[in-house]
């Protein structure tokens, strides 16, 4: 008997891993079919991101805590890396295709370099920026789980005000273009990899072959999904439309919103989600970290006993996550990750007051009993 | 106890809801007004629905 019922578990292993594969190639087929090519592809796309992020355990938050508590910087440089690698294909890209393709430039300005601290305090406190939300809240972590609402709420309240906040004081936009342009991007990330290692604790300073598979595979879905679309990887703007969705269901009247109101997001609101570009690599994201989660066998973990003020800090953090990042125009992914590797100098001032952020939220997470 | 399992659940079932709601409610999905499948070379503006987007009111 023994015999026969030995390899069961393995057998339930491969017909759940073999289900979860159909399942996720029907949606991107089905969704192929009902909507269009380009929409199946982002789908696909994200569900990448997700399988990566996840099963590499490619993160944001995590590596700039390990930067700051231990002087770990390898995860911090992976991420430089990647950026790098998008950055030699995107900026040529965006400069010779200027009416289909657009890069995350932003301007500069009082709000969002408020709101790129904030986030960092935030990403910190519950230990999860815009992608690593989503990763989180699809693989069963109960924080992010619960941040995940809110941050949408926030994502749709931060855009409904977002032209009050920028009059309160923006630059023109900067964009580094052309071979100087991305010489200087270039040049950038050399000097923070450069700065991350001198500030190394020994023994930390060689990147895992995990990490560098890591950094290449995310750069080429990051360019896949700039070619695809014609914009650069985001989070936000999906999550605040969402919520805005929600609120329209509800009967509320968003044409009192300078931002909501404009043609572009008026389109996006009568449209399905799984006709937007973040929407989509949204799903993609929670969909691919849910399959490696379940391939690892990783949802067996008890859910953690938190403190009231943790679970009352993470819908305060949830909702200042999406409300920051919009004053910030993006939060790890918009700003950090395709602003920069798009040339836009927001990127830069937007890594600047995140990690500074970062400091205050490790010391609010710890406070906040989050540690567990 | 509950564990990450039953998260993880809640939270695809209650997206799953949302998203299903919201096809039935947004206007009909047409794969003969899609967009060309790559950006590259489409000769099309990008829509500007993206988080770095300073939004305009031209």
């Amino acid at each position: 008997m023994s015999d026969i019922t030995a390899p069961a578990p393995r057998l339930s292993g491969g017909l759940t891993r073999a289900t979860l594969i159909g399942v996720a190639l029907l949606a991107i087929l089905s969704l192929s079919a009902a909507a269009g090519l380009r929409y199946g592809l982002l789908l696909a796309i994200g569900l990448g991101f997700g399988l990566i992020l996840e099963g590499l355990r490619f993160g944001f938050a995590g590596p700039w805590r390990a930067m700051i508590l231990r002087r770990d910087p390898a995860g911090l440089i992976a991420q430089l890396v990647a950026i790098g690698l998008v950055a030699i294909i995107a900026i040529p890209l965006i400069n010779a295709n200027g009416t289909e393709m657009i890069g995350a430039h932003a301007p500069v300005g009082w709000a969002m370099i408020g709101g790129a601290f904030v986030f960092g305090i935030c990403m910190q406190i519950v230990l999860g920026c815009g992608s690593g939300t989503l990763v989180n809240a699809g693989s069963g972590n109960a924080v992010s789980a619960l941040a995940l609402p809110f941050f949408a709420i926030g994502s749709f309240a931060g855009a409904y005000h977002l032209l009050w906040w920028t009059g309160l004081g923006t630059a023109p936009v900067i964009a580094f273009s052309g071979a100087q342009g991305l010489v200087i991007t270039l040049a950038g990330l050399a000097a923070v990899a450069g700065l991350a290692l001198f500030l190394a604790a020994p023994g930390t300073r060689r990147l895992s072959r995990r990490l560098w598979l890591a950094a290449v595979l995310l750069a080429a879905l990051a360019l896949a999904n700039l070619v695809v679309s014609g914009q650069p990887w985001g989070v936000v703007y999906g999550l605040g439309l969402w919520a805005a969705k929600g609120a329209t269901a509800f009967g509320a009247d968003l044409s009192g919103s300078a931002f909501w109101s404009l043609p572009t997001n008026q389109t996006r609101l009568a449209e399905s989600v799984v006709t937007d570009v973040t929407s989509l690599t949204n799903i993609g994201i929670i969909g691919g970290a849910f399959i490696v989660a379940v391939w690892r066998s990783g949802l067996s973990a008890r859910l953690p006993k938190l403190p009231a003020r943790a679970w009352v800090g993470t819908i305060i953090a949830g909702f200042l996550l999406g409300y920051s990042s919009r004053l910030a125009f993006g939060c790890n992914v918009g700003a950090f990750f395709s602003g920069i590797s798009t040339g836009s100098l927001h990127g830069w001032i937007w890594f600047a007051a995140a990690f500074a952020g970062s400091f205050q939220g490790i010391r609010i997470r710890r406070a906040l009993g989050l540690e567990g | 106890m509950l564990t990450r399992k039953f998260m993880a659940a809640l939270t695809l079932t209650i997206l799953a809801a949302l998203f299903w709601l919201d096809l039935i409610n947004s206007n009909k999905l047409d794969p003969f007004r899609a967009p060309a499948v790559l950006a590259l070379g489409s000769g099309q503006t990008g829509a500007g629905a993206h988080c770095a987007a300073l939004p305009t009111e031209d």
